[in-house]
């Protein structure tokens, strides 16, 4: 199997054109369009050969080529500008968005150089000046409104901008007390219903905790469920078997 | 505070002691000296500080001045530090900025018309890098969000201000709209 990589990585379209452009050595302003369509579209051709995966921007600058070089066989368009006859050249305003992108292209590497220098200078954190005050921890004076807004103010200084707080509740049911309470009506009743574990206003958190209780139990092998038929209740009992060896 | 030399003594420590950068208008109120004063004693103290070769700088970008290491002193700080983090912008993120940076504000799709390229994943980069903000909104069809530098911008890259800026080639010789 043989690797070839030869495409160059380009930022874009636009990229690929100028460089196109300085390799053919020729005037930006008068750009041989059949020779650069030819090349950009190898240029794609040779992506999809490598399996890459073809932008839609490269599509659409491959189109636009096409259709400056179609557009070059026809008679050229004139337009009257004040009573002057000027004739437009279809290169136009690709022309001008290649200088522009050059441009801007250029500016950029020229901040590359600030940057790298920049990027070498060091700047030390802000001091922590609180630790030169004296505070007299009251957190009995505090109330949660207080907390909250002081979460709110960093919150913003941050620079988001909208912060909801809603209250989170503590987990009330853990995996350890409901086995154990599973465990305990199992010693006293023997056989019981999964619905016999719930409390009337039962939460989705209470049903979910019991059923993995359910699970780990049966993975102890310290109990047997049976269940009639789907979504029928679970019938549990204490798998005594083991007790016995 | 009568002093010149005192008061440089005392900016120099207040620069220190926040190493954030500090806008004159607070230095200003700590001082109790006037902002055009400031400005030119501030001035003074950064030429001072190169002049005699000092490890340290002082530097300002819009209204704010900041000390920090020299990086010409790169190589040998950065010995101090196991792993190098010094980390450039991508190609793609210094373009877009530097569209930005000249054309401010701007909307996404001029920026996207000028590259040619999409550039989403580059403006995301640069708003968590604090290099640009949005300057609001434009008022029409959409309403496009305005794109502008930050003064995080002007320090990232040592200017002072957004004349600093490289001045643009200028082998452009049509008009731009």
């Amino acid at each position: 199997m043989e690797y070839k990589i030869v495409v160059d990585v380009y930022e874009g379209p636009m990229d690929v054109l100028l460089n196109l452009i300085e390799k053919a050595e020729v005037d930006i302003y008068d750009i041989p369009i059949n020779l650069i369509t030819e090349q950009y579209m190898n240029y794609i051709y040779e992506m999809e050969g490598l399996n890459l995966e073809i932008a839609s921007e490269f599509l659409i600058m491959a189109s636009t080529l096409l259709e400056i070089k179609s557009k070059m066989l026809l008679p050229k368009e004139v337009i009257n500008d004040e009573g002057n006859e000027i004739e437009v050249d279809p290169r136009d305003e690709l022309v001008r968005r290649l200088i522009e992108y050059k441009m801007f292209k250029e500016a950029a590497e020229k901040l590359r150089f600030s940057e790298d220098t920049e990027l070498m200078a060091y700047y030390k954190p802000r001091e922590d000046l609180d630790k030169y005050t004296d505070f007299e921890e009251n957190f009995e004076a505090m109330d949660l409104n207080q907390l909250v807004k002081s979460l709110y103010n960093i919150m913003v200084k941050k620079g988001h901008k909208d912060i909801s707080i809603s209250e989170i509740n503590r987990e009330e049911y853990t995996l350890e007390y409901c086995i154990e309470e599973i465990e305990d009506k199992l010693e006293n009743a023997g056989e019981l219903k999964f619905t016999d574990l719930l409390s009337n206003t039962c939460s989705k958190e209470e049903i979910i905790t019991y059923f993995l209780s359910i699970l780990e139990l049966i993975r102890l092998k310290s109990i047997y469920i049976l269940q009639d038929k789907m979504f029928s209740d679970i019938i549990i009992s204490k798998r005594m078997d083991d007790m016995n060896g | 505070m009568d002093n010149a030399r005192e008061v440089k003594s005392i900016i120099e420590g207040l620069l220190f002691a926040w190493g954030d950068p500090l806008e004159i208008k607070d230095l200003s109120s700590v001082l109790d000296i006037e902002v055009s004063e400031l400005e030119s004693i501030l001035k003074e103290m950064i030429d001072d500080f190169n002049y005699n070769r000092r490890g340290l700088r002082i530097i300002k970008f819009n209204n704010s001045y900041q000390i920090g290491t020299r990086p010409e002193h790169y190589e040998w700080i950065s010995k101090l530090n196991q792993d190098k983090y010094k980390k450039n912008l991508s190609n793609a993120s210094l373009e877009t900025l530097s569209i930005i940076a000249y054309k401010q504000p701007i909307i996404k799709s001029d920026i996207e018309s000028i590259r040619g390229v999409k550039c989403d994943r580059a403006l995301d980069t640069l708003m968590k890098k604090n290099l640009i903000k949005e300057m609001g909104r434009l008022e029409r069809a959409g309403r496009p969000i305005l794109y502008s530098t930050t003064d995080e911008f002007l320090k990232y890259f040592g200017l002072e201000n957004l004349k600093d800026l490289p001045h643009l080639s200028e082998l452009n010789p049509f008009e731009e709209k």
